[in-house]
């Protein structure tokens, strides 16, 4: 690494400055994928921050019995307004829209993606959607308290904004339709010589399966979504069971497309893992091909089993049993991916460096998360903690311990290469601790609070469940405190931090080989691959 | 890494086959609804069933049957780099477009006459799987009309583009992947057809 380019400022050079286009409109419409990626990246950040409040004032809702800070309606529309960001807005576009657009075409070797300008198109509808849904809180009959899942008949009924809120999320759907298509058609068309399917980073692969997830589901979430609007303003009675409809085909439907979308959120975090864990044990991973078939696995298996949300809502025996047996098959593709994680540390030269430790720490945490999912799935267990807090702790443990630890293992990992700078590592570990035990005590505490029997989006509850609901408090401020502490020094170290070269990880993908920051062509000559992903010895890589 | 402009066209043609497989999975759920409430209802299903104007959707298929011909033979004509022909066949295809809207218009215009629309006195009235499938009906044929005339409006912009010169014998993917829509439009109705007018 020359030290010219050592000195280069922050944010100054590759794609920031070689175009010679910095105005707003040079972002906002531009069609290059890192520029795209970073739209989206502080996107839904900010959809993120702002539900981590809402998620805040819902647990100090619930510190104590009673009114603590707001009303029963204040509360039902913050946790369905929670959710819906959460979800429509942060995880499910958030790694394809941001780290997908960031570094997918480096790593295959590619200049962009196949449809740039479907590409920005995609944000811009992702913007729209977001505008729409945020219109709804504050007009009509004021925010959707129907909870994310907009359940009929409840969402047929209420007073609420639910129709221009579902519109928003009908927007944001075909945005991430688009999305997928382009990321298929990239992978598919544009990898660079040598680039073969088995030397595809895993990254990209989880992308690739991902990508085929909000292909082939999110219409179904489309329709579903456009037939509630149905429902509400033309009276079509398809879910209403005095017109002959039934509820229980929304709940099929809105599950047939929400089941594959959590593996639109932890799939490609799955990916980041699979990168940060042979780079930090200095080790090639292990199990290459079966972490990138298990991708495929759990994007094919996990299509098939919507129906583990239904257990309680009445379907068949028999529906019960091929649901439940199905959801045990997809822990076995998860359990691979994991045992290859472990065994990639075996004997490696592990160097515990903020982007490994939240990589550690998603191992654990969507382990306990997936093995609760088996409580879940299993009939008979469900049937005791479904609708209860301990779904809360599941789902959580998954998406948060495990997309969101992985999505900021990505921040910790990937943003200093577009930044040309990075952040100080000794306040990212205090952060990662901070957050771990935080996360733990809020989640842990809310899985056995619903073993106990408390039902979830209850405004109110029994004095017995106080003490555990005041502890599970404590841990999201224990949580925040570390994500604010982790914000801070993450974007202090991108602006001012130290100057960063090439590859300083020592990674052997193609993002590395390139100029820090990234030229807006991204390589100087079409690369030729000659060896796998992880192979340092080839790459040269001590 | 040269700037030449690059055409992928099979790309481009790998981005449309995976988009008109969405639009097949947007109508799956209603076809998901027709399944399930026909298994629930098959008597009420019959008896509506009886009441559909059979004409209509006889004509209606022809008609998009016919465009899809005229729409796949622009395609080969432009290979042949025919522009005048292009222009015709393309006018064609467009006019079966809002020949099938108007007797689409003329269909609904004479059930909704006849009390039959969503919410209407008479279905509420009426046995509930018989509001059940008019309403599907409503969605369904609805959601189809929408594509036809967002197919219309799009093969009418490529026809622009013909005229203009910029679509031609060299550079034609737009065109393709236009009447690669229009026949997934015409696909969906060869379902829609038998589902409501024909097997019950």
């Amino acid at each position: 690494m020359n030290s010219a380019e050592k000195v280069h400022p922050a944010r100054n050079g590759g794609f920031w400055t070689d175009t010679g286009k910095t105005g707003i409109t040079a972002w906002i419409f531009s069609t290059d994928h890192k520029r795209i990626g970073l739209l989206y990246f502080y996107s839904v950040l900010t959809f993120f921050l702002i539900a981590v409040v809402l998620g805040v004032l819902l647990r100090i809702e619930l510190m104590a019995p009673g009114r603590t800070i707001m009303g029963p309606q204040t509360y039902n529309a913050i946790f369905t307004v929670h959710g819906v960001l959460m979800i429509f807005l942060f995880i499910i576009p958030g790694f394809q829209g941001s780290f997908g657009n960031l570094v997918m075409p480096i790593q295959i070797g590619s200049r962009d993606v196949a449809f740039p300008r479907l590409n920005l198109f995609s944000w811009w509808l992702y913007i729209a959607g977001a505008a729409v849904i945020i219109t709804s809180l504050f007009t009509g009959g004021g925010p959707p308290d129907t909870g994310w899942t907009f359940y009929v008949p409840f969402s047929e009924r209420t007073g609420t904004n639910v129709s221009l809120a579902v519109f928003g999320v009908f927007i944001v759907g075909f945005s991430s339709i688009i999305t997928g298509l382009n990321f298929v058609t990239t992978i598919h068309r544009l990898r660079a010589e040598g680039m073969t399917w088995g030397r595809l980073p895993l990254f990209v692969w989880s992308l690739y399966a991902t990508a085929w997830v909000q292909i082939l589901a999110t219409p179904i979430l489309g329709i579903t979504l456009a037939l509630i609007i149905a429902e509400r303003f033309l009276g079509t009675g398809l879910f209403d069971p005095a017109r002959g409809g039934d509820p229980l085909m929304y709940q099929h439907l809105f599950w047939i497309y929400s089941h594959p979308a959590v593996y639109i959120m932890i799939l490609p975090g799955m990916g980041v893992i699979s990168e940060i864990m042979p780079v930090f044990a200095r080790k090639p991973i292990f199990g290459y091909k079966m972490i990138a078939f298990s991708s495929l696995a759990i994007a094919a298996a996990g299509s098939l089993v919507w129906g583990h949300h239904m257990f309680t809502s009445g379907m068949s025996d028999t529906a019960i049993l091929v649901f439940s047996f199905l959801t045990f098959v997809v822990a076995i593709p998860s359990a691979i991916k994991v045992f290859n994680w472990v065994s990639t540390l075996y004997r490696g030269s592990i160097s515990l460096e903020a982007p490994m430790l939240f990589a550690l720490a998603f191992i654990l945490l969507f382990s306990i998360g997936g093995l609760s999912g088996l409580v879940l799935g299993a009939a008979a267990t469900d049937i005791h903690v479904h609708d209860t807090q301990f779904v809360v702790g599941h789902f959580h443990y998954v998406i948060f311990g495990g997309g969101v630890f992985a999505f900021f293992g990505a921040m910790h990992y990937w943003l200093p290469k577009f930044y040309g700078r990075r952040y100080a590592e000794k306040p990212a570990v205090v952060a990662w601790v901070l957050m771990f035990v935080g996360f733990n005590i809020t989640y842990f505490t809310m899985m056995v609070l619903g073993m106990k029997g408390m039902p979830r989006r209850y405004y109110d509850y029994l004095p017995e469940f106080a003490p555990l609901n005041l502890v599970s408090t404590i841990g999201s401020w224990i949580l925040v405190s570390g994500l604010i502490l982790m914000l801070v020094n993450l974007f202090r170290g991108l602006f001012k931090g130290e100057p960063i070269d090439r590859n300083p990880w020592g990674a052997a993908t193609l993002e590395w080989t390139i100029p820090t920051p990234p030229p807006t062509e991204n390589f100087e000559q079409e690369p030729v691959v000659t060896h796998g992903p992880y192979d340092f010895k080839k790459a040269g890589i001590p | 890494m040269s700037g030449a402009l690059h055409k992928d066209y099979a790309g481009a043609k790998l981005g449309m086959w995976i988009f008109l497989f969405t639009e097949l999975l947007l109508f799956g759920g209603l076809f998901l609804l027709y399944a399930a409430y026909l298994a629930r209802y098959p008597r009420e299903f019959g008896a509506a069933g009886q009441e559909m104007h059979l004409g209509f959707g006889t004509l209606n298929t022809v008609i998009l049957l016919t465009s899809s011909l005229l729409v796949a033979m622009a395609v080969t004509a432009i290979q042949r780099g025919a522009r005048r022909m292009v222009l015709l066949l393309l006018g064609g295809t467009v006019l079966c477009a809002a020949v099938f809207l108007f007797n689409k218009y003329l269909e609904w215009s004479a059930e909704i006459g006849n009390g039959i629309y969503p919410n209407s006195p008479r279905l509420v009235a009426g046995p509930a799987g018989e509001s059940v499938f008019y309403s599907l009906y409503y969605l369904t044929v609805g959601l189809h009309g929408l594509h036809v005339l967002i197919g219309g409006t799009f093969l009418t912009i490529v026809a622009v583009r013909v005229q203009r010169g910029t679509i031609h014998a060299g550079d034609y993917v737009l065109l393709e992947n236009g009447a690669l829509y229009w026949h997934l439009v015409d696909l969906i109705w060869i379902f829609i057809f038998p589902l409501y007018y024909l097997i019950l």
